[in-house]
Parts: structure tokens; C-alpha cells; sequence
């Protein structure tokens, strides 16, 4: 069996940035969700941390479950009855001149109702030691169908910025 | 880049894409999150940088007593 992928939407941060990109009425005719996106604060410090809320909701409901790596070791962690999803980092302007980070939300059967699983991975380049590689595993406690998908920078983005929305579907 | 966060709401139905101010109460939350995530990155860091110091120290200690770099190199792995 074959798999499909196909652009639902996409957003590139205009001139005035954004604090966050907010994705509404996805359509339920597909399996599976990839949102990639590729951000960069126009703030100072090594890097920043992206969340996200599915369906607007705010509720204690999110809680994952991550390890990075960066130039000196590795680390981990985990978040629990969280009001949103933390789903790695990107960096600033302390990093190299026009180098932004990359960031992928995978979201399995997110029409089903049973409630969801989210799979992220995260690069945050540099060319310095700042580097940073990580992997998150996440989970919402809830059993909607996901038709909205809310991605919340710690800092704003700036112009550039992109995110691009993916239904996958088996064909 | 303007003074006044934005969020930009795409629609998926119909591909419009708006961009809108954040209210107060989404402002208020945005610098609590940052916030949070500053003082958890500052907590991360410093573990990190005593975790550094306290590998350097224990390989200092090493050399002294006469190992030489690639023994404690073994052992550090």
C-alpha cells in the first residue's frame, strides 16, 4: 500500500514576525499530521523553546518525555499535566547570522478518537557549541479529533520563519 | 518587526491566513511561559556547567595521581 502526503497550509512570517502560528479547520480526510517548520527569534540567548496546544485547548492535558543532545552531553527530561506541549528549541541571534532551527511535530491517526500521541524532532544548528539535537515524545490526554494546532514560540519568530502543514494518508 | 505581538491564524478550510494582535491574556501567558522557560534553561545550564567542573576536577585529580591522558580517557568513556 502506497502513502500520500499532501500540503494542507503554509505560513511564511511576514515582515512584522509572529509570537505564534495558529492552524484552524484541518480537515479530518487523513491519517496522520507532519508539521514542519523552521524558526528564528530575533532575541538574544542560545536557544528558545517552541510549544504548542492542540484544539485551543488549555488544560493541564499534555506531558512528554525528551533527551537532547548538545556540543558538551547529553540530557533529559520530562513534563507532566503541562498546559501545552514543549517541542524543542530554536535559536536566537546569538546564533550564526541567518541560521534557523528545525523543528518536525509528527501526529499519528489524529482524527481517532482515542487520545493522541505526538512524535518531534528538533535541530538546533549552530556554528558554534551551542548545538543542540533532540527528540520528543508527547501525549494528549484527550480524545477529539485534532482540527486545530497552535505552535507557541518563548520569543517571537522572525520574518522567514516558515511552517508548513502535511496530511498523510495511505492510498 | 512590530512592538505588538501577532499570531498569524490559517485557515485550513479556505487557506485565508490573518494576522491578528494577541489579546492581554495571551500576552500575559506568552511572558510567564518565557519566563518559565529561562529560569528552567538557567537551572539546565548551571547543572550542566557543574557537571562540566566537576568532570574537569575529577580528572585533574586523576593526572595527579599518575594516570596519564589517554587512561583517563578510557575511563571517562
Amino acid at each position: 500500500m502506497g502513502m500520500a502526503e499532501f500540503l494542507i497550509s503554509s505560513v511564511t512570517v511576514g515582515a512584522g514576525g509572529a509570537s505564534s502560528i495558529d492552524f484552524t479547520s484541518i480537515p479530518s480526510t487523513y491519517t496522520d499530521l507532519r508539521l514542519v517548520v523552521s524558526l528564528r527569534s530575533g532575541s538574544s540567548g542560545t536557544s528558545r523553546g517552541l510549544s504548542f496546544t492542540l484544539n485551543n485547548d488549555a488544560g493541564t492535558n499534555y506531558s512528554t518525555r525528551y533527551f537532547y543532545g548538545y556540543a558538551s552531553g547529553v540530557t533529559g527530561g520530562s513534563t507532566s499535566s503541562s498546559t501545552d506541549m514543549y517541542s524543542g528549541l530554536y535559536g536566537g541571534t546569538s546564533y550564526g547570522a541567518n541560521i534557523f532551527s528545525n523543528i518536525e511535530i509528527y501526529i499519528p491517526n489524529y482524527a481517532s478518537s482515542n487520545n493522541k500521541s505526538v512524535s518531534v524532532d528538533s535541530a538546533s544548528e549552530n556554528t558554534s557549541s551551542t548545538n543542540y539535537i533532540g527528540f520528543w515524545a508527547g501525549y494528549w490526554a484527550q480524545t477529539s479529533a485534532i482540527t486545530g494546532i497552535s505552535l507557541k514560540g518563548s520569543l517571537a519568530f522572525i520574518p522567514n520563519s516558515t511552517a508548513y502543514l502535511y496530511g498523510i494518508k495511505n492510498s | 518587526m512590530t512592538d505588538t505581538p501577532t499570531k498569524i491564524i490559517v485557515d485550513c478550510s479556505t487557506g485565508e491566513q490573518q494576522i491578528v494582535p494577541l489579546t492581554a491574556e495571551e500576552i500575559a501567558q506568552r511572558e510567564a511561559d518565557a519566563a518559565a522557560f529561562a529560569a528552567e534553561q538557567a537551572e539546565r545550564e548551571a547543572a550542566e556547567a557543574a557537571a562540566a567542573e566537576a568532570k574537569a576536577s575529577a580528572q585533574a585529580k586523576l593526572a595527579a595521581l599518575g594516570l596519564t591522558a589517554d587512561e583517563i580517557a578510557a575511563l571517562s568513556k
